[in-house]
């Protein structure tokens, strides 16, 4: 049954894609370090399989010698030899599920492992094409999927084709005639399960996107109570659901339906084949070409077969499952960090400060032809407060990511102290920077562990110091844990301005050479904002300050505005400077502050 | 878990999370099993002809399954007799084709009637959630009850739809095999009877066993979920403060503590399946070595051995398969009473009896000592009284937190005041009905919300029997109709979910011609903090100036062109008015306004 309200992508779906009719082997390295192991469980299927279908043979032992000689300590021998061989096969199920078992956990940690360590070396850029919830899947669902295709491998899906083919083998060597009889019943089966696995798929991809299209509808309705409620559209919105609802109700049903023929058939067949067997067996065993045992054994024989049968649907499921995760498992591992320490890239010594950049442009991707920065031209002095100012889209952001190196320029270089950022080691490059990013997140933990993230061992002192020049000190101190206080998903609750507060000291802790706050005080009242630039002006004394805002009233105080419009730079220069000379800054200043602003109060 | 054999009723499909080695079974424990059973029953109540065919053929199908292999012992002990024997085949044949039409007639009826079940389970859950108030939506993030929610009905769906009727076909298999055992051979039915209790015994015993481990793995695993989900959310973090290599150390712990726990109990798990094999196995050797000795003493035949074996394979299946479902039936019934919580939800702000309607009204609003808080002990309005005339413009300023959004929530009665009184052309909007209420006024907020359909139909959210045209013009007033002409497909462009694919001033513009449409006769506004280009900016204040003229006007204020154009300026600082005035008036005043607005327009720091 399709999972109902299952959000995030569908997992088993397959793709049509060819090739990917080689991916998974590509994975198959991280099963090699555990050959050994592996190999030992499969020949204990070997083995177990063929104790296992010694028991039809001594079944016709008890029957042929035991019953037809009147031999009773042969019936009495041979039972005990089924004991036997029932208590063998036992203990080596047990040691090949040891041996399987230790192989997938290990598989399935390494497999998280590597994906982990692949996105910890990940860019911006290569986290903008994955999102948290698609790497999740990923390293959870994924490789559990694949855990599980390997688990089933090396145990139950390579004991049922030797099952089949050792039944069909003994039973051949046991009746040539009667064998020939079943062969039928192998293309016949597996016919069957092609047919309906193929016709059943796209209904159950059908009846999956119905699901998407009701969980939108769910989802929409959750985080859009208030338009629901402000519009009173209660009733609109049932509708909505009903019909989406009743739509996936009839697809599942569909789809189930024609999947539920599958197991009755297949038991048709072996039924049938039964009937055969007894029907032409019959009058060979009266004819004395076949002993009333051997006939028996057929009839075992072919129930042994009735499960490894109905194992193959399974089987094409979970195949094509592991298909589809191996493929999305791939396309982390194949991804190659955005950013990269260069050849010889050495350690960035010491800086003053001085940023350049050099006709600088960027887009964020091959294909896009409108870049977001375009030929910039700019130098910010140590000691120095340079303000970016811009509407969304005017490529603000995208100018002191190029800083940290959380993207490259396209055309162009950014220098700091004359040194191509590229040329060195993005690891020594960021130790001397502090970022505020536009979007604040901060990890759960306590206040304290968080400021001091940049720097664990921190001391206490200059924790403090941090958050009193962000102007968060006072309101953790209110907190009656203070520094201690658990923010987080188990934690308290900080509004908009706190956090944003708590990542500007978080920024200046590790006493960076270049800050850079971009729209870092978006949700603090204007007041607090003054406080803070005032702060941060005074400990970032000869360091270089970037301030990438779209509110006019946080660059009033800059030592120099850059504003930038559509990539380029328009202009540049103090506030009254501005005023008097530039058009565009005097039109944001107005939309934002409205005209004659300079004429009240 | 362990064995997997098959559904034997209705297909499997794979899209379903199964309950496989990595997470173990779902190990929720319902708290009362009598009762949610009987409520889910309620559901299937409707249908009851259904569940009564369905009944029938899950007899038909166990005696079926019983008469089958009886037929073909049968049929070994009379192959000497050819017409006999082909009586028999025959016979056989017959019972195996019935068999067939019965095994896919029971899935093709059980599917219909399970997933009908559910769509009256989905539709009554969804109905009542539009029913509750706010304060339940608050309460929690929306994708936790989301999941909540999925998880839940999933677990319903699994229980109904398959291991119900496998369980009921598995207890009249095993009740109908050991009747046609007893009626066929006494001695040989007893034999295999003694290794049945064992079975129970593992099952059961094990079953306990390895719910405690997957519960500790289940925890585990959660940590591991946890860590990873934040690190991933906070890559950029990560990556800007080079805390990358920290980072793994910790994921690696973790990841080996699942390693060894996950090993642990997948071995434990993985028990049964050997364990329940070799004592099939004996009862086979039971099964053949008494078989034999009793044939030899006359007292059976060849054809009872080989029905015999055949029966073995018919009561073990169903004990092999009780571990997972005690599992699956806890779980649905745990989810159950999770989705009857939400169902049993007191719905919001119930209208009062004599709730009126409110026809035309003027727009004269008023708040007269209102008081509120969100949490006990900690108020959030503390005796606001206020009065707009009709038409006016009311702008709220103050810090964030203060109280404004609080108003806005008031007037719109997602919230009941708990002191005093608010007022519409006189009247208390308490003693009106909520719908009618809210069909008069009209809503912008900061965070705009839009459906994935098409443009024109997230404008006809304002008044769905609007046209088309009537659409349009909205958009026209509300400065929309310029941009939405330059999207691919005009009007009828999809967006995508919560209309991402369109800028934030963009949206707004949709939000207003959606307000427009409306004809609300009392407006409430939230203005976004400018986080869009000018010329937008200029476009939304145009559009807002039309929006507002001749409408009462609540807004929440953040431009100085809306606050310096309005009739009345309410500065609220910690939930109290502390000024009002108009802007001219309020700064002649030098107190908190005149700080505020020299500190947020003039760059220079507060005194």
């Amino acid at each position: 049954m399709p999972r109902l309200f299952a959000s995030g992508p569908t997992t088993a779906l397959p793709h049509r894609d060819q090739k990917r009719t080689h991916t998974m082997r590509r994975l198959l390295p991280f099963v090699k370090p555990h050959r050994r192991d592996s190999i030992l469980a499969l020949l204990l299927v070997v083995l177990i399989t063929a104790i296992e279908l010694t028991i039809p043979g001594l079944v016709q032992r008890i029957i042929d010698f035991g019953i037809a000689e009147r031999n009773i300590s042969i019936v009495r021998q041979t039972t005990l030899l089924m004991l036997g061989a029932g208590l063998v096969s036992a203990l080596l199920t047990v040691g090949n599920t040891f041996f399987a078992v230790r192989v997938t956990s290990h598989v399935s940690a390494e497999l998280r492992s590597a994906l982990f360590r692949k996105i910890q070396s990940f860019s911006f850029s290569n986290l903008d094409q994955f999102h948290t919830g698609a790497l999740m899947v990923r390293l959870t669902s994924d490789v559990n999927q694949l855990g599980f295709l390997l688990l089933m491998s090396l145990r139950v899906f390579t004991r049922a084709p030797l099952r089949l083919l050792g039944s069909f083998v003994l039973m051949f060597l046991t009746n040539r005639q009667l064998a020939s009889v079943i062969f039928l019943l192998l293309p016949a089966t597996t016919a069957t399960v092609f047919l309906i696995t193929t016709r059943g798929w796209p209904l159950f991809g059908q009846a999956q996107r119905r699901l998407d299209r009701l969980n939108t509808v769910l989802q929409e309705n959750l985080a859009g109570v208030r338009v629901v409620k402000a519009f009173v559209r209660a009733n609109h919105e049932k509708a909505r659901f009903e019909a989406a609802s009743t739509d996936f109700m009839q697809d599942t049903v569909q789809a189930m339906r024609l999947f539920s023929l599958l197991v009755p058939t297949l038991y048709l067949f072996v039924n049938c084949a039964m009937a055969a067997v007894v029907w032409f067996g019959g009058p060979r065993v009266v004819g004395g070409r076949m002993t009333e045992g051997q006939l028996v054994a057929f009839v075992n024989y072919l129930l042994a077969m009735q499960f490894p049968l109905f194992l193959l649907g399974t089987m094409a499921t979970v195949y094509s499952a592991a298909q589809a995760s191996s493929g999305r498992i791939l396309e982390i591992l194949d991804t190659a960090p955005g950013i990269q320490n260069q050849h010889g890239a050495r350690t960035l010594p010491h800086v003053k400060g001085r940023v350049a950049f050099e006709d600088v442009s960027f887009s964020y991707s091959q294909q896009s032809d409108v870049p977001v920065l375009n030929g910039v031209n700019l130098i910010a002095e140590p000691g120095e407060t340079v303000a970016i100012l811009g509407a969304t889209g005017s490529g603000k952001s995208s100018l002191v990511h190029l800083i940290p190196r959380f993207y490259d320029p396209t055309a162009g270089r950014v220098t700091i102290d004359g040194i191509d950022v590229r040329d060195v080691t993005v690891q020594s490059l960021r130790q001397q920077l502090g970022v505020a990013l536009q979007h604040t997140v901060l990890l759960s933990g306590t206040i304290r562990d968080n400021i001091r993230y940049g720097q664990p061992d921190a001391e206490d002192e200059q924790v403090v110091a941090a958050a009193k020049a962000a102007q968060a000190h006072d309101f953790v101190m209110d907190f009656p844990a203070e520094y201690d206080t658990e923010i987080g998903q188990r934690g308290v609750r900080l509004s908009g301005g706190q956090r944003q507060r708590i990542a500007i000291a978080r920024a200046l802790l590790v006493k960076p050479r270049i800050l850079i706050l971009d729209d870092a005080t978006s949700s603090v009242d204007a007041e607090t904002e003054a406080k803070i630039e005032a702060a941060v002006q005074r400990w970032m004394v000869s360091g270089t300050t970037f301030i990438v805002a779209q509110r006019v009233s946080t660059v009033l105080r800059a030592d120099r505005i850059v504003v930038l419009e559509r990539g380029s730079v328009v202009a540049v220069g103090t506030h009254p400077q501005l005023l008097a000379s530039s058009s565009v800054y005097r039109e944001i200043y107005e939309s934002q502050l409205g005209s004659g602003g300079a004429a009240d109060g | 878990m362990a064995s997997r054999t098959p559904s034997l009723q209705t297909g499997r499909n794979p899209f379903r999370r199964r309950p496989d080695h990595a997470q173990g079974p779902m190990l929720e424990k319902p708290r009362y099993i009598r009762s949610t059973a009987l409520r889910l029953g309620t559901y299937l109540r409707p249908e009851a002809p259904a569940l009564l065919v369905t009944s029938s053929l899950v007899l038909l199908n166990t005696a079926l399954g019983v008469a089958g292999p009886y037929l073909l012992g049968l049929g070994i002990d009379q192959i000497a007799d050819p017409p006999k024997l082909l009586q028999l085949t025959l016979l056989a044949l017959t019972v195996y084709g019935l068999h067939w039409v019965s095994q896919y007639g029971l899935s093709y009826i059980v599917a219909a009637v399970m997933q009908r079940v559910l769509h009256s389970l989905r539709r009554d859950l969804f109905g009542h959630l539009q029913l509750l108030s706010l304060r339940f939506f608050d309460r929690q993030p929306h994708g936790q009850l989301m999941s909540r929610l999925t998880n839940d009905i999933d677990a319903i769906n699994q229980a109904l739809s398959q291991n119900l009727v496998e369980l009921a076909s598995s207890a009249l298999s095993l009740a109908a095999g050991l009747a046609a055992m007893f009626a066929l051979n006494r001695w040989l039915a007893l034999g295999s009877l003694t290794v049945l209790p064992l079975m129970v015994l593992s099952t059961v015993g094990l079953g306990a066993r390895t719910r405690k481990v997957y519960r500790e793995l289940q925890a585990q695993l959660a940590t591991l979920n946890g860590r990873m989900e934040e690190t991933f959310s906070a890559q950029r973090v990560v990556q800007a403060f080079g805390q990358a290599a920290s980072s793994i150390e910790a994921f690696e712990q973790d990841n080996s503590a699942v390693l060894v726990t996950g090993m642990h109990a997948s071995l434990v798990a993985m028990l049964l399946q050997p364990l329940m094999s070799v004592l099939q196995h004996v009862e086979v050797a039971v099964v053949a070595g008494l078989g034999g000795y009793l044939v030899l003493r006359g007292l059976a035949s060849i054809g009872t051995i080989v029905t015999f074996i055949s029966y073995v394979r018919l009561l073990t299946r169903p004990l092999r398969q009780l571990g997972n479902l005690y599992n699956s039936l806890q779980a649905a019934l745990a989810g159950a009473e999770r989705v009857f919580e939400v169902i049993d939800q007191e719905p919001e702000l119930v209208d009062a009896p004599q709730a009126v309607s409110l026809q035309d009204i003027e727009g004269q609003v008023v708040f007269d000592g209102v008081n509120f808080s969100y949490l006990p002990g900690l108020p959030v309005l503390k005796d606001v009284t206020l009065s707009a005339e009709a038409g006016a413009t009311v702008a709220l300023v103050g810090p964030t937190g203060a109280g404004k959004t609080t108003m806005v929530n008031l007037l719109t009665r997602f919230y009941d005041v708990h002191d005093g009184a608010i007022r519409i052309d006189g009247r208390d909007i308490r003693s009106l009905q909520k719908a009618s209420l809210r069909q008069r006024l009209g809503i912008v907020l900061q965070d705009t919300f839009l459906f994935s359909a098409s443009v024109l139909e997230n404008i006809r959210y304002g008044r769905l029997d609007a046209t088309d045209d009537e659409c349009i013009e909205a958009a026209t007033l509300a400065n929309a109709d310029p941009f939405i002409r330059r999207l691919p497909e005009g009007y009828h462009t999809q967006l995508s979910e919560r209309g991402s694919n369109l800028s934030q001033g963009q949206r707004q513009l949709l939000a207003i011609a959606r307000a427009v449409l409306g004809s609300p006769s009392i407006l409430i506004l939230d203005e976004a903090t400018s986080s869009v280009d000018t010329r937008t900016e200029l476009r939304i204040q145009q559009a807002l100036l039309r929006l507002m003229e001749g409408r009462t006007s609540f807004v929440i204020a953040h431009r100085l062109s809306t606050i310096r154009n309005a009739d009345q300026v309410l500065v609220i600082h910690e939930g109290r008015i502390i000024e009002r005035g108009t802007h001219a008036q309020l700064l002649a005043q030098r107190g908190f306004y005149y700080n505020l607005y020299m500190s947020q327009f003039k760059g220079t720091n507060a005194s």
